[in-house]
């Protein structure tokens, strides 16, 4: 005898995901929710909503790794539930951490004799790296004055105005002034001779970018070193360089080796490099290398007794994931020099390929050059009738994301377009690209003689501003209701640093 | 005909991992490797490294998250190349961080309006929470000496003695001035009396712990705050409260609902909370609500254009991933109220279990208490013969890792062992923990006589360091030999 029952309505587990109740309700938002739900209920939901982001490897806004071999992905969630700060419990993943601040010592030409072990130490990313770059010279800078007796309540940094955001977030939580050397049409990175100039007796360090974030140009670090050396000889200020490689830091060893920007200087005392970049890891893995342990006061290092060693640290960050450091790890000893050496000539290759591609095309002018980060920047001919944002908006129709935005004083009436060149980014996407920003510029060719007979009608909205004319497209109805921002170009001229470019 | 050829050197696809040469080479320390090696054996020689770190699901050491549902497992990883900060091109992973800001904002409390958005901020951990905290009672107390035309240059903040070390880091960096309430016997956390009366005119806030990590203690943060309210009618200083909860804010929601200690009290102004602590999340994620807009000066935050919207941003940190985020999201609709009550009850159960346990040997005194984080923290009855950390060092060979650690001041002669229960420390494990301590004891007790013939061999040297004895321990051949050291005022790390 066969006895069937009905599944009960609280029998939850039977319910397929989509057959149960929870796809029903909508989420709580501001509250938790009283109740629990199944895993797979959860799972899902959230899964479903994230398919509405972008997708990280058509992102060619970002620097960041999007990709890692399936080696490295198992060993990320082996070590997902290790804390990375606990150095007493896990002295393999604090050994690898130190191993990697080595490497990378040498890689950038520290001057450690043979037995001797690098300063530095592993981070979230470029920003704590700088924060902690900059409390360093900080710190020296004001020691130095109290032992001269001078004040030491004004120190300043000297950079470019080209700077990432978190020089600025830098110099605003930790109460130094930001003194930037403004860039001008067709330079655009800090010009050395001017940074030199404005060099002061409460200058704590001079910040100098190897692979600025706007057009991908390394600064001429050698230059401003011997210019600073020759100020220092006159002055007696001894002011010091910090060499933001944050891009550059993974590039310029393999691709420009005879290149002088790090340690070979004299005047260069730190530097950073976000491994999450050109080091080929996943976000959130940065690192900062100082020349010798007189860069680095003492009285900012906590020291913690590890296995009966005295491990000594200093991080803005206590608790977190050892994943990455170990994948820091993993691409340094997987891929050597050499290895490196070839997606960095793999990434140029590419990058050159868009770029004649672009070139081809006979709208674009080129503001990036071949050497430094491999990535394009470029910018309309004739931007009279449709500008950069519109493109940039039009190719996320493709599914690519492509940011634009205008150069920072004195050059804000320039707007680019930016392709970074990844790892991961081949050359039949490079191709499809030029494609894709083909049919592009022949759907805003089409653009103008709609747009005017709608605006005719009073459909859409149209203002003149600057040199720009801000068009408002109504998309197709199949795809979202999107909106070109018109108030972004004055938005962000408005608000210095703010489109979060990184 | 059959032609056969002898796989050559080079053909390195065909070695399998163990036979290929490069597990007999050994691998660069201080400088990368001039060539490649193939990922597999990247792979493996890393991880088998790796095998020689501690269990984390032992590490009873650690307040921090080990464990999570599969499901959860695959989200963090299909979002693992997600740039966080990329909030144009991921706006739905933006949206959850706001939503989990918001329903953490609720669960302490904030006086939001209906359709008021909570003023929050995920970060890597709390030490980034503490020191955005800090930073927002810097600027504020600054801005208002500044408008009173008074020196603002020497700001100070006061705390226990037992406050975790991103206080005195966010002291040392940020430059300001730390007064530590000090600890005595027998009361291991700050006393709010003793905290109000070294408030002056340039103190920034007074920062309460919701679960110290010493002992797992709740401090009396409605007491504090009825203090200072008197405080403000007598001399008009109103000096606003921050409260670390670390550890307890994911704990006395669910477990002491009635317990008064965050914004219900008006002079809380902000909170930090571990998402990777009894959030239930793993490390790398934490969280900082403040009550309003007005607590945290607008000079502060930098606005990025966010598809046209202006979201504001503060955090130190800018690249990460978005993983933890994700999760913590994961876990708070998953689990709803219902759940992390169940999670802490159990929590609780089961430390009760391990307090029985082991009065039931006689030979502890419990340190802790049971309101609060369930932990337990022990020391020894009788610690002439042997020492906390001897005990601790023993557990490490059956695989536990149970630190011991002493007092801050002034209570620097006491030293205890803690085990932290979290959410994976299940009740069998529970039971096989008492069952390792009895088994160490047994060995320590007839270790002495052993000790004592030692040292008079001289093979062991023993020295008095004040209050402690420092002995130092050989292990057999295959173990390597290591020194206990017990420093007065070290203060270990641990959170």
């Amino acid at each position: 005898m066969v006895l069937s029952h009905a599944a009960s309505d609280s029998d939850v587990s039977v319910h397929s995901t989509f057959a149960s109740r929870y796809v029903r309700t909508s989420l709580p938002r501001f509250k938790m929710p009283e109740n629990s739900i199944p895993k797979e209920a959860a799972y899902q939901i959230i899964n479903d909503e994230l398919m509405l982001d972008g997708n990280p490897r058509l992102n060619l806004a970002s620097f960041v790794t999007t990709w890692m071999e399936p080696e490295c992905d198992k060993l990320i969630m082996a070590s997902i539930n290790k804390n990375y700060v606990d150095m007493d419990e896990y002295p393999v993943t604090t050994e690898l951490q130190n191993r990697c601040v080595n490497m990378i010592a040498h890689l950038f030409n520290a001057p450690l004799g043979e037995t001797e072990t690098a300063v530095g130490v592993g981070t979230v990313g470029s920003s704590e790296a700088i924060m902690l770059a900059g409390l360093a010279f900080k710190r020296k800078w004001q020691n130095k004055r109290k032992a001269e007796g001078k004040p030491f309540d004004k120190p300043n940094i000297v950079t470019g105005a080209n700077v990432q955001v978190c020089w600025e977030k830098f110099a605003r939580y930790f109460e130094v002034e930001l003194k930037e050397v403004k860039l001008s049409e067709g330079y655009y990175v800090m010009d050395p001779e001017q940074a030199v100039e404005m060099v002061d007796e409460n200058t704590i360090c001079v910040a100098a970018i190897l692979g600025s974030t706007l057009n991908g140009e390394f600064e001429d670090v050698k230059l401003l070193n011997d210019l600073l050396v020759l100020k220092n000889k006159e002055t007696g200020w001894d002011t010091p360089i910090h060499v933001d490689a944050a891009s550059g830091g993974f590039i310029a060893p393999f691709l420009y080796p005879e290149l002088e920007w790090d340690f070979r200087l004299p005047l260069v005392k730190s530097i950073n490099v976000s491994g999450h970049k050109y080091g080929l890891v996943y976000a959130g893995i940065g690192w900062v290398v100082w020349r010798n342990k007189e860069d680095l006061p003492e009285e900012l290092i906590f020291h913690i007794n590890y296995l009966g060693a005295d491990q000594p640290t200093f991080t803005l960050n206590f608790s977190k994931g050892s994943s990455q450091v170990i994948a820091q790890y993993y691409q340094l000893i997987r891929l050597g020099h050499e290895g490196y050496r070839n997606v960095m000539e793999n990434c140029r290759e590419n990058m050159i390929v868009l770029r004649e591609g672009l070139e081809k095309t006979g709208r674009f002018n080129i503001v990036s050059k071949d050497e430094g980060v491999p990535l394009v920047a470029f910018s309309l001919k004739d931007s009279s009738s449709h500008t950069e944002f519109e493109i940039s908006d039009m190719l996320r129709r493709y599914g690519w994301i492509v940011p634009a935005y205008t150069m920072p004083p004195n050059a804000q009436h320039i707007t680019v377009l930016r392709v970074v060149i990844r790892e991961d980014f081949s050359r039949t996407l490079a191709e499809r690209l030029v494609i894709d920003i083909e049919k592009v510029i022949r759907e805003l060719d089409e653009l103008p003689s709609r747009v005017i007979h709608k605006i005719s009608l009073g459909e859409e909205k149209s203002d003149a501003n600057g040199d720009n004319l801000m068009v408002t497209v109504k998309k197709t109805d199949m795809e979202k209701q999107r909106e070109i921002i018109n108030g972004w170009k004055k938005f962000v001229s408005d608000r210095k640093k703010t489109n979060g470019i990184c």
